[in-house]
């Protein structure tokens, strides 16, 4: 297990440009790979794709619901299409396009969302996502994922088009501090344990597991050793490191990017119930929206730093001991 | 080999003979909007579409989507008939378990192209595969049918622009206009006219025909294939529940199965 002094934790590339990264990998790789954008390349950075590969790249302009169902009819057809717009977007305009034309078919469309959480900050709630998760992972068949930094996303998004079957990825604006250094494998469903802990988990994805790994270093300041897994893939769950945690260390704390309800921090509270309940605490946007403001001030606002994840553990571990 | 006109009558009155047991059977289902397309589906399947029921999913071959899902016993009467799909299983249309479910579903029936029945998505899927096909260089056509109530969606119209803007010439819409929908007629549901105008102002290649002259449903066809560089319309004017007289042009039988005395009587006038 990597020594805690590996997480420099410095900002790296943000994870919708990790993923315009590996797109074109993955154009070069294999010509069955099409992209499929809504008037905003240029944020998704699909442009890259766009600009190597014109052909594969079609532009549907402001309109998600037919861009959905067209990455459907082309999935039908052999293709593995890449469907992108902001998660706010893509995941609520095109909703009913993934339940009935992609997932209900369970067809091999991949849709990435970005601009995910409330990271976006100054553009405000109408463009933010904190809802997809739940949204996502009610689809049956659908692959959730929420990866961490830029090696993870691009190890995330080979996999999902190695994946048969419908992916949904949720990547964020911001820079992301780096975690991986490249050599770490990922493999859908498979949590990664970041740091070795007894007392208490944290089980955080996104843009909430460099927060977490913060955490952890201010608990083991205080002598609370907490163990830190990236849960990138939200469905299907690490239904084992879950129970391990839950086990071994006999308290969770959640922390997430999104809505408190419907989160991955429930669909974890679902498999520790049905294991080995322990104590829980929950990281989260609770039930509002947003606004306007820098990112770090929204994250702070909300309750989404390292501080707000620390409360939570000592809060847990308190009410483990009880 | 090409059908007499006589065969394809009599291909099509077998049709909604089928129509109406398998509803009438079931129960449930859509035996107004199922009646109206007959010609046109069986005019695509029999006389024009290059397909090989031995191999359905033969890589070439043409694709036909119901967009307007709800009237698949149609589609469903058809497939049989052609030798897709087994006739004998018809009358256990939407019964636990049947391949021939309420709307067409591929889980259930790999031979259909789609799975349909939310209504405004068939165009999208149709033209995501058109282009799919001319990516691949291959020779596949992919006609889809509408329902004109369906056209009130406002996906139709995101991927009737879609549809002129990437020039996909290779997918052919037939609107099945047959001016009722589930709550009674389209003008007093919600006004669609003018209809060609709008796919023209789209910048689609529109056809107005009588959705039940075989000769002018093969004739657009083959306009349609000639038209290159967009996409076609064909808006086909059609009478719901055509050939049983007491379901024609009235609404109740949109959605409302015939009761077995119905159905009797609707088989003697289909005789």
């Amino acid at each position: 297990m990597p020594a805690k002094t590996k997480f420099q934790l410095e900002p790296g590339p943000a994870t919708r440009e990790a993923f315009g990264r590996a797109l074109v990998e993955l154009g070069r790789a294999n010509k069955d790979v099409v992209v499929c954008d809504a008037d905003l390349a240029k944020s998704t950075m699909t442009v890259y794709f766009q600009k190597e590969f014109p052909d594969r790249f079609f532009s549907y302009g402001i309109a998600e619901a037919n861009m959905v169902a067209q990455a459907a009819g082309m999935a039908y057809a052999g293709k593995i299409p890449f469907a992108s717009s902001f998660s706010a977007f893509v995941i609520n305009k095109g909703f009913e396009q993934l339940r009935v034309c992609v997932a209900y078919p369970r067809l091999n469309v991949k849709i990435v969302g970005t601009h995910s959480g409330i990271s976006i900050g100054e553009d405000g709630p109408s463009q933010m996502s904190v809802e997809e998760t739940a949204l996502a992972c009610s689809l049956p068949g659908f692959v959730v994922l929420s990866p961490a930094d830029e090696a993870s996303t691009k190890a995330l998004v080979h996999a999902a088009a190695a994946h048969a079957g419908p992916v949904f990825i949720r990547t964020g604006r911001p820079k992301a501090p780096i975690i991986y250094n490249g050599d770490q494998k990922f493999e859908i469903g498979k949590a990664v344990e970041l740091v070795e802990g007894s007392d208490v988990t944290i089980i955080a994805n996104g843009l909430l597991v460099a927060e977490a790994i913060r955490a952890s270093e201010t608990l083991d300041a205080e002598g609370i050793s907490a163990r830190v897994l990236d849960l990138h893939t939200v469905k299907p769950l690490d239904r084992e490191a879950i129970r391990r945690a839950a086990v071994e260390t006999g308290a969770i704390v959640t922390a997430e990017e999104h809505l408190v309800d419907g989160g991955m921090g429930v669909r974890v509270a679902q498999v520790v119930a049905a294991t080995q309940p322990c104590a829980m605490e929950f990281v989260g946007i609770q039930d509002t929206y947003a606004e306007s403001g820098t990112p770090a001030e929204l994250l702070d606002k909300y309750g989404l730093l390292s501080r707000d994840i620390v409360a939570a553990a000592r809060k847990v571990v308190a009410r483990k001991r009880r | 080999m090409p059908k007499s006109l006589a065969e394809l009558q009599a291909i099509a009155k077998g049709v909604r003979r089928d129509i109406i047991e398998m509803i009438g059977t079931a129960g449930s289902g859509h035996p107004g909007g199922s009646l109206s397309a007959v010609e046109i589906v069986v005019q695509l399947y029999f006389d024009f579409m290059r397909i090989d029921p031995k191999n359905p999913k033969w890589a070439d071959r043409d694709r036909f989507i119901l967009s307007k899902g709800h009237a698949c016993p149609v589609l469903y009467s058809v497939m049989a008939e052609a030798g897709f799909t087994p006739k004998d299983k018809l009358n256990t249309l939407r019964k636990l378990g049947s391949i021939y479910q309420g709307h067409p579903d591929v889980r259930f029936l790999p031979e259909l192209e789609a799975s349909t029945g939310s209504l405004g998505e068939g165009l999208s899927l149709a033209l995501g595969m058109g282009l799919a096909d001319r990516l691949d260089g291959r020779p596949c056509r992919t006609y889809v049918m509408l329902g004109d109530g369906e056209i009130q969606e406002g996906q139709v119209w995101e991927s009737a622009m879609s549809g002129a803007f990437h020039k996909i010439d290779n997918v052919v819409a037939i609107v099945d206009y047959n001016g009722i929908q589930l709550d009674g007629f389209v003008k007093d549901i919600m006004e669609i006219a003018p209809v060609a105008d709008k796919w023209r102002a789209y910048g689609w290649n529109t056809l107005e025909i009588d959705g039940h002259d075989f000769a002018a449903i093969r004739k657009a066809l083959e306009q349609a294939q000639a038209v290159k560089g967009r996409p076609t319309c064909i808006v086909a004017r059609t009478v719901k529940g055509k050939g049983v007289s007491f379901m024609e042009n009235n609404p109740k039988f949109h959605g409302t199965a015939p009761t077995p005395d119905e159905m009797k009587l609707a088989l003697q006038e289909l005789q």
